[in-house]
């Protein structure tokens, strides 16, 4: 069993803060394959479509019969430990500061011998089963873990590092008048995070469920309007320096297309989806860069919840499909700010929510507490990308397929 | 009947080790260039009487062997690029000589070497091959050392080898060293200071280890008669093997290419492993050396830590071995670690090795092994060198 991680102490101000370092970035193209498979949690290698050989590493050309034409395929991830080391010498800065660090080669059922992170209950020579996640340099890697769960398994120092895990870990939700704010509480404090800070715009309005909310333990309620640059900025000044994970939940969300659609409301949700996210970017993306190698409680993701009809637009929400997909593109710049940090953000995309601006849309669709678990398990598994509800896969799949088919769909005159 | 051609009527001739130091501010062309002038004097030679020019580095860039004619004022009409790192001395000889042969050229200067300043080890990993970048430096990155960690692991559990096992080889060598005036390492290392060595990579300890280092090798290759002209010792060329990406189903690599060509290897050559008055394997780490021993039939698959057991592996003993102290202890200085046991093996069969010459040695086993290009080296090769009636 993994030694459970404890609680770590108050940060020493004397102490220089930990430089932060990115284990090695540089990928062939065909290796990306494995980054996109780890973005959203899928175990994937290459497997040739003329001769069905399994593929490691990432090719260009398949080792059996030359086929250029090698699809990325989930694949069975169970194998056998060969061999395992520690490495106690690096002369990688990122890896120097974590040794001692388990590594091993995994024969996998599949066929191709594989060298992998190695977890701290893997015995060697037992089975075990590979997992893809995102490393701190947001490149898909593979680690080998015991094929069952074993006690604190999350808290293995190496599987920690492949994570985002809110255990330990003190949160900023950014609105608590959103259905998603208690949930997300409660969801994160039963996943072990040490303090839960929630933004709250307009305190002298009053709103149901305040009460409740404020009186959780270990939540806090803080002055915070997104749309407001002075607020964001001062509480950014208060707490941004303590911030490990940051959930932007706010939203404004209006029906209406665009012909005879409210420029107010437009402007409104462009206010809290787009430019709101760039205030939380600005104010605290600096710090939490700069704090993403300090332990047990760095600095460690950036979570933005997202209608999924960013990816194609619902032309009964025309105005708030587009300010989510302006939302979309600047969180990849985000993302591509944070990674010198080690930092992960996650998109979690949801289907249609259940609410009052949803009256008109039939089910299914995403309660509060759908999103807080789409939101923890994104987390806790280090992923980019999460589909919440069924709505969202669906859209997701059909966006693959094709997104021009999807947006005329989408638009009607689909049967 | 070999299923080859001999490689009658050509010789090697002219040793040169240029003496290595832990760390140059001097470029690869610097030491290339010294190696040249080394091997060019220690035969006769002016530089305009060569004719193919042979070159192994890893540092050279952004130049190729191409530029390095210009830089060093050669007008070959035969040149060749090794890639191959540890196997590049005996990849080199056999196109040299097969070229020499056919009378492509007559007089080829084979030469390897690495300049190794103080970050240049660190760079050289960061772009060593796309395997190793796409599926084994984001692990840990612990370079080569990790993933013999891991090979060492594997032999360890097949064949019941020991850290002592290991231990004897990386000591005798050091013996050996002590003889070598231009070894690296110049202290002597005990059994006991092998095992409280500072672990590396599990099971891999500090004296596994080779230490990186600057320096050259080189070497000449022409016809015997021209050697004999000239009075210059030389030897022949009696066999060679090279094979790439052997046993590639293997799950973890437990042997090398020699596997596959041994039996043609001593075929030709007319003469068994208990002919060989010593042998040079590549000995990067002593796992490597324990596989070549077996792969080239000196003992059974798995059988080689029982085989060293009962043998003396230095200059004196009855299996010398490495006997200017290999990587180990002389140091890896870069491509020129292909060439280290050639050059040395070519002074032992010429009598011409001074302190660390084995009494009466005439034919030695060369062996190459070189380019982790992900979990397993890719390249293996060896040669037979005869320096006839002493």
């Amino acid at each position: 069993m993994s030694d459970p991680l404890s609680r770590p102490s108050k940060t020493n101000p004397q102490t220089p803060l930990r430089v932060p370092a990115l284990p090695p970035e540089a990928r062939s193209r065909a290796a990306m394959g494995l980054t996109a498979a780890a973005a959203e949690g899928r175990f994937a290698l290459q497997h040739c479509a003329e001769c069905g050989r399994v593929q490691y590493p990432p090719r260009d050309a398949c080792h059996a019969c030359l086929s250029v034409d090698l699809p990325w395929r989930d694949t069975d991830p169970v194998g056998t430990l060969l061999a395992d080391t520690v490495v106690r010498a690096s002369p990688n800065l990122y890896f120097r500061d974590r040794v001692p660090w388990r590594t091993g080669t995994v024969r996998l059922d599949a066929g191709p011998s594989i060298v992998v992170h190695v977890h701290g209950d893997c015995e060697r020579g037992a089975r075990v089963r590979l997992t893809s996640r995102l490393d701190r340099a947001g490149q898909g890697v593979l680690m080998a873990l015991p094929m069952e769960e074993t006690p604190n398994m999350a808290d293995d120092p190496q599987l920690r590092e492949l994570t985002a895990d809110p255990k330990h870990r003190r949160i900023l939700i950014t609105d608590a008048r959103q259905d998603t704010a208690p949930a997300l509480a409660r969801a994160l404090l039963a996943a072990g995070a040490a303090e839960i800070m929630v933004g709250e715009a307009e305190g002298w309005r009053p709103w149901p469920g305040r009460e409740r909310l404020a009186a959780m333990e270990g939540v806090t309620l803080l002055p915070l309007d997104v749309t407001d640059t002075a607020s964001v900025e001062t509480l950014a000044g208060e707490i941004g320096g303590k911030t490990d994970i940051l959930i932007n939940n706010a939203r404004f969300v209006r029906p209406g297309g665009l012909l005879g659609g409210d420029p107010g409301f437009a402007r409104q949700e462009m206010e809290v989806a787009y430019f709101g996210l760039m205030r939380l970017a600005q104010a605290f993306g600096p710090a939490m860069r700069a704090r993403g190698s300090d332990g047990v409680r760095s600095a460690v993701a950036w979570v933005n919840i997202l209608s999924a009809h960013a990816l194609s637009s619902d032309p009964a929400y025309g105005t708030f499909s587009a300010a989510n997909a302006a939302a979309l593109s600047l969180s990849q710049t985000l993302r591509a700010d944070l990674r010198p940090g080690g930092l992960r953000v996650l998109n979690v995309f949801a289907g249609p929510t259940e609410d009052d601006w949803h009256q008109a849309v039939p089910p299914p669709k995403v309660t509060g507490g759908a999103i807080a678990r789409s939101v923890v398990e994104g987390l806790q598994d280090g992923l980019e990308e999460v589909w919440c509800g069924d709505v969202a896969r669906d859209l997701r799949d059909r966006w693959r397929q094709n997104p021009k088919v999807l947006e005329r769909e989408l638009t009607g005159g689909a049967t | 009947m070999s299923r080859r051609r001999p490689y009658d009527g050509v010789v090697l001739a002219a040793p040169c080790s240029v003496p290595y130091v832990r760390y140059s501010t001097e470029t690869a062309h610097h030491w290339l260039a010294r190696a040249l002038k080394g091997t060019l004097d220690a035969g006769g030679l002016a530089k305009e009487e060569i004719d193919g020019f042979s070159v192994a580095s890893f540092t050279l860039f952004p130049d190729t062997p191409v530029g390095l004619t210009q830089h060093f004022g050669l007008t070959p009409r035969w040149l060749d690029s090794i890639p191959m790192g540890g196997a590049s001395g005996v990849v080199a000889l056999r196109r040299a000589a097969r070229a020499v042969q056919a009378g492509d050229a007559d007089i080829v200067a084979c030469i390897a070497g690495d300049t190794n300043q103080i970050d240049s080890f660190r760079k050289l990993l960061s772009s060593f091959s796309r395997f190793a970048m796409d599926a084994a430096y984001p692990y840990g990155y612990g370079g080569p050392n990790a993933m013999f960690a891991l090979l060492t692991d594997r032999y360890m559990q097949e064949y019941g080898a020991t850290r002592e096992d290991f231990g004897r080889i990386c000591v005798a060598q050091r013996q050996n060293a002590l003889r070598y005036p231009q070894a690296i390492m110049r202290k002597p290392l005990s059994l006991e200071a092998y095992l409280a060595a500072r672990p590396i990579a599990d099971p891999i300890a500090l004296f596994d280890c080779v230490m990186p280092c600057a320096g050259a090798e080189g070497l000449l290759v022409m016809r015997q008669e021209e050697a004999e002209r000239r009075g210059l010792p030389h030897a022949h060329l009696a066999a060679t093997i090279e094979r790439h990406n052997a046993f590639p189903d293997d799950p973890m690599q437990l042997r090398g290419g020699w596997a596959m060509d041994a039996p043609e290897l001593w075929e030709m050559a007319g003469a068994g492993p208990e002919d060989m008055d010593l042998v040079q394997t590549y000995d990067d780490y002593p796992v490597i050396s324990m596989m070549q021993f077996e792969d080239l039939g000196f003992c059974a698959k798995g059988a080689a830590p029982a085989f060293l057991r009962g043998r003396d592996l230095t200059v004196t003993g009855d299996l010398p071995h490495n006997t200017s102290g290999g990587q180990l202890s002389a140091g890896q200085a870069g491509a020129a670690g292909g060439f280290i046991g050639l050059v040395e093996a070519l002074r032992q069969v010429t009598g011409q090795a001074g302190p660390t010459q084995v009494p009466g040695a005439r034919r030695a086993l060369v062996s190459g092994f070189g380019m982790i290009n992900y979990d397993r080296g890719l390249c293996s090769g060896a040669a037979v060198l005869d320096g006839g009636a002493a």
